[in-house]
């Protein structure tokens, strides 16, 4: 058999592999669109890419509802939500510059690769135009990183690790949902009136990149206060049994633990730090107390009881009392019979906020959205005044501190608001050295 | 279609060698099929037209194309280990995963081309199976299979958290303005993309025909070539005289052993071959997508390669090769599939048999894709333990006459005569 393969047949073949594997690069010219997926038709599409599976499901699920309300209101339908509320009248409830408003949805998985070959598939198979959803960091930055190469928006769910604004910033991402240094900011003065300011801390921290951008801010934040930092203890992602862990902070000499653990990390460790009787404790002459930075909904239902009197910070609640929030909780209300999470929030939010600056930039080209919404101030979606920085696509707005409630009337109850930290308090120059390392480079507008 | 049944004994008699060179038609015939089928991937993966409801199914873009191959090139490689000699190994994905990280490394500190960054995946990939072959080959069945878990798993770990300065933890290795890229110097503006010698991976040309629309990219053919190349490779290895060692080795090692033969130099060299397939599938991912994340390593991905080629058919050549396919279908193009599209298909139904009908199928699709594809796993191994491949060959063998063996028997009878005068 191997007497069929003649040196000099292999060769010849090979040439002409390798020919038209060189000419090939000259028949790939066509190039119709100004930019990747121009809609042509009546109608855009949007892609909704968000857990469906795994770990965030539950939070994937919440997103995918305030999509389908967003689109919903964006078309004209429903009772038009913050629409009404929202500084900006660009958008007049026909859809987007007229053109009605499909989306597609995927699932992310959790996993950087899965979401990108989902966000892929929605670019290159539905001509989706602008990407959103996610409640993860590594999907956020993977995803941020993907849209940029292909030359469509990236409109962040949520993501609260400090590198996606940050080392990994890109022109054509933007975020509406705080951050980690926010929420240490935000903490901080709540933290020195709850607590005073000569406090040992014991921080646990879930070991991966916002895990550890978390604990880098808290620490910051609450040592300017005047806290000392006892220990840092890394926990691996996942561990389910924290009870090694919190064991030692008994005898450490701290009288704070600070857990930057999320998801289900959040509800394991707390609930048994709780259970090894951490709040009853006392050390240094003071009461024992836990503090868990970035606090949601979801996560504080499974953690039941053991959150009372628990502060942390959010990037909105849904008992916020201004106008747009309450616009919001109506109409998501009245669909689905529950109040929205921050994840759903901050979803609808940027949906609108991406449908606005293509309206007032009049086009669908990247570049001109990426230009619509740098250094764009506007209000009424809940959270206040706020600002796209146009220096790293940072939204600037107050947060929320709030505090597990002692007796929840319901399960939407479950937290109390204690503070909304105004936007100064959490507002950082661009190149701080938390953030440094990344440059947006320029905006794609693909094809 | 071949499979590990059929062996290729030393030939002495000229019937044998008949048989052999009938054999060798085959495979060239196989080749030859794949190879057209490759080509022609683009037309045939998108059946229905892009307007039409049934579009939807469509799985002609090329980032999928580029996965059926890539997975593809996963799984044949993953086949030579487990199909010929029956180890089990449930670390593969380490090597994916090494391939990626190593490929993105020589994208950030070398050049954009993708040969240097594949031929370094390749040899990482095998390095690494030859140091975890080394320790894990000591044991064989369940244990041999732990072994490699816990090895893939300890690789998860350290990438995901503690050697963050190499692999950017979480977050995955990606691509920055500030690499220095040696070969290509630096760049500024905007990120630059994978190439071979200047032609981009993602350039691409779109052919619209009636209502059809087809996507030729550069990406999916250079993927497609090295399947092509790996699909070659790897039925050499099954007709060579390798190959059948390794048959013996999973047939039964210790009449090996008594022979006088050392199984582990064997199984040793299969672990390694499959172990650079791995990781040149590794870096052609990250040469279509020149992103490598930890969780291309975690245990679920190892898992994966497992199900595809038990779903296409163990030891037999194409079976991996179309469970990878099914597999990538069904997470790309299922998982799609929403309430919203649901009730666009069943609109013509009155209002609440809609409801009902949209109800059914809802756990099914969409974030249920898992489920169907258990389903169908299930129905695959309990009814067809030899996989697709052997639904394949069930169907088509009702489809062709009985009588059909009947002229090889003649050939066979002349050749003897022939040799006899």
């Amino acid at each position: 058999m191997t007497s069929r393969f003649t040196r000099r047949g292999l060769l010849k073949t090979g040439t002409a592999f390798t020919a038209s594997g060189l000419a090939l690069p000259t028949i790939f010219t066509s190039r119709a669109s100004a930019f990747t997926n121009e809609p042509t038709g009546s109608s855009v599409v949007l892609g909704f890419n968000v857990p469906q599976t795994g770990a965030y499901a539950d939070e994937g699920a919440d997103e995918l509802r305030a999509f389908e309300l967003a689109v919903e209101h964006l078309n004209g339908e429903g009772d038009g939500g913050m629409l009404s509320t929202f500084s900006s009248d660009a958008l007049g409830g026909d859809g987007i510059l007229g053109k009605r408003v499909d989306f597609v949805t995927g699932d992310t998985q959790t996993k950087s690769d899965a979401a990108r070959a989902s966000a892929q598939s929605m670019i290159q198979k539905d001509g989706a135009i602008m990407i959103s959803g996610g409640s993860s960091s590594g999907v956020a930055v993977a995803v941020q990183g993907l849209c940029q190469e292909a030359g469509v928006i990236f409109m962040a769910g949520l993501t609260h690790s400090n590198d996606t604004t940050g080392k990994d910033r890109k022109a054509n991402g933007f975020r509406h949902f705080f951050n980690a240094y926010m929420s240490a900011q935000a903490m901080a003065p709540v933290l020195s009136s709850l607590y005073g300011d000569d406090r040992r801390a014991y921080h646990l921290t879930a070991d991966y990149t916002w895990g550890w951008t978390q604990e880098e801010s808290i620490a910051a934040a609450t040592e300017a206060l005047g806290w000392e930092t006892v220990e840092k203890v890394r926990t691996p992602l996942g561990a389910g049994d924290f009870s090694s862990y919190i064991a030692p902070v008994l005898n450490s000499g701290a009288d704070v633990l600070v857990l930057n653990h999320y998801g289900g990390d959040m509800v394991n460790s707390l609930t048994q730090a709780v259970q090894f009787g951490l709040k009853d404790r006392q050390a240094n002459g003071k009461d024992f107390q836990i503090v868990v930075p970035l606090y949601s909904e979801l996560m504080a239902r499974g953690a039941g009881s053991a959150i009372a009197g628990i502060p942390g910070s959010q990037n909105w609640d849904w008992k916020l009392e201004d106008a747009g929030t309450q616009a919001f909780v109506q109409s998501f209300g009245q669909k689905y019979g529950f109040p929205p999470s921050q994840a759903a929030h901050t979803c609808y939010a940027q949906t609108l906020l991406y449908a606005d600056a293509v309206a007032r930039a009049g086009s669908f080209d990247p570049c001109a959205v990426v230009e619509a919404l740098e250094d764009y101030d506007f209000d009424g979606l809940g959270n206040g005044p706020t600002t796209y920085r146009g220096a790293d696509h940072q939204c600037f707005k107050d947060v929320v501190v709030v505090q597990g409630a002692e007796d929840p009337q319901d399960e939407f109850h479950l937290v109390d608001i204690v503070e909304v930290t105004p936007v100064d308090q959490v507002t950082y120059p661009p190149d701080h050295p938390m953030f440094a390392g990344g440059s947006l480079g320029e905006c794609n507008p693909g094809a | 279609m071949t499979d590990a049944t059929q062996t290729a004994f030393p030939a002495q008699t000229p019937r044998a060698e008949a048989a052999r060179d009938a054999q060798g038609r085959r495979d060239r015939m196989l080749l030859l099929i794949v190879a057209l089928l490759a080509l022609a991937a683009p037309i045939l993966l998108n059946p229905f037209p892009t307007a039409s409801a049934l579009a939807q199914f469509n799985a002609g873009y090329p980032d999928l194309m580029q996965r059926f191959a890539i997975y593809g090139i996963l799984a044949i490689g993953f086949n030579i280990l487990f199909g010929l000699t029956g180890y089990l190994s449930f670390g593969h994905a380490a090597f994916l995963g090494v391939g990626s990280y190593s490929a993105v490394w020589m994208f950030k500190l070398l050049s954009m081309n993708v040969i240097p960054a594949i031929l370094l995946a390749t040899v990482i990939g095998g390095l690494f199976a030859l140091v975890i072959g080394f320790v894990s080959l000591r044991r064989s069945g369940i244990y041999f299979s732990i072994l490699t878990l816990a090895f893939a798993q300890m690789c998860y770990n350290l990438a995901y958290s503690v050697l963050t300065p190499i692999s950017n933890g979480e977050t995955g290795l990606q691509l920055s303005l500030s690499d220095p890229r040696v070969l290509d110097g630096p760049s500024s503006g905007s990120l630059p993309v994978t190439s071979l010698f200047g032609a981009e991976m993602r350039e691409a040309a779109t052919i619209t025909l009636g209502g059809w629309s087809w996507t030729f990219s550069v990406g999916y053919y250079v993927c497609a070539a090295l399947l092509l190349l790996a699909f070659w490779l790897s039925i050499r290895i099954f007709r060579s005289p390798f190959g059948l060692m390794l048959r013996a080795v999973k047939s039964n090692q210790n009449r090996m052993a008594y022979t006088g033969l050392s199984a582990r130099p064997y199984t040793l060299a299969a672990f390694v071959i499959s172990g650079m397939y791995a990781g040149l599938a590794g870096g052609l991912l990250a040469s279509m997508d020149p992103l490598a994340g930890a969780d291309r390593m975690q245990w679920t991905a190892s898992g994966e390669v497992v199900l595809m080629t038990i779903l296409g058919g163990a030891g037999t050549l194409l079976g991996p090769v179309l469970g990878a396919g099914v597999i990538k279908y069904f997470e790309n193009i299922f998982s799609k599939i929403n309430d919203a599209i649901l009730h666009q298909w069943v609109a013509v139904l009155p209002d609440g048999l809609e409801d009902a009908v949209v109800a059914v199928i809802h756990p099914f699709v969409g974030k249920g894709w898992h489920l169907t594809l258990g389903l169908i796993f299930m129905a695959v191994v309990i009814f067809l333990p030899g996989g697709l491949v052997e639904g394949a060959r069930r169907a088509g063998a009702v489809v062709r006459r009985r009588d059909r063996n009947a002229p090889s028997v003649e050939s066979d009878a002349a050749a003897r005569r022939a040799a006899a005068e």
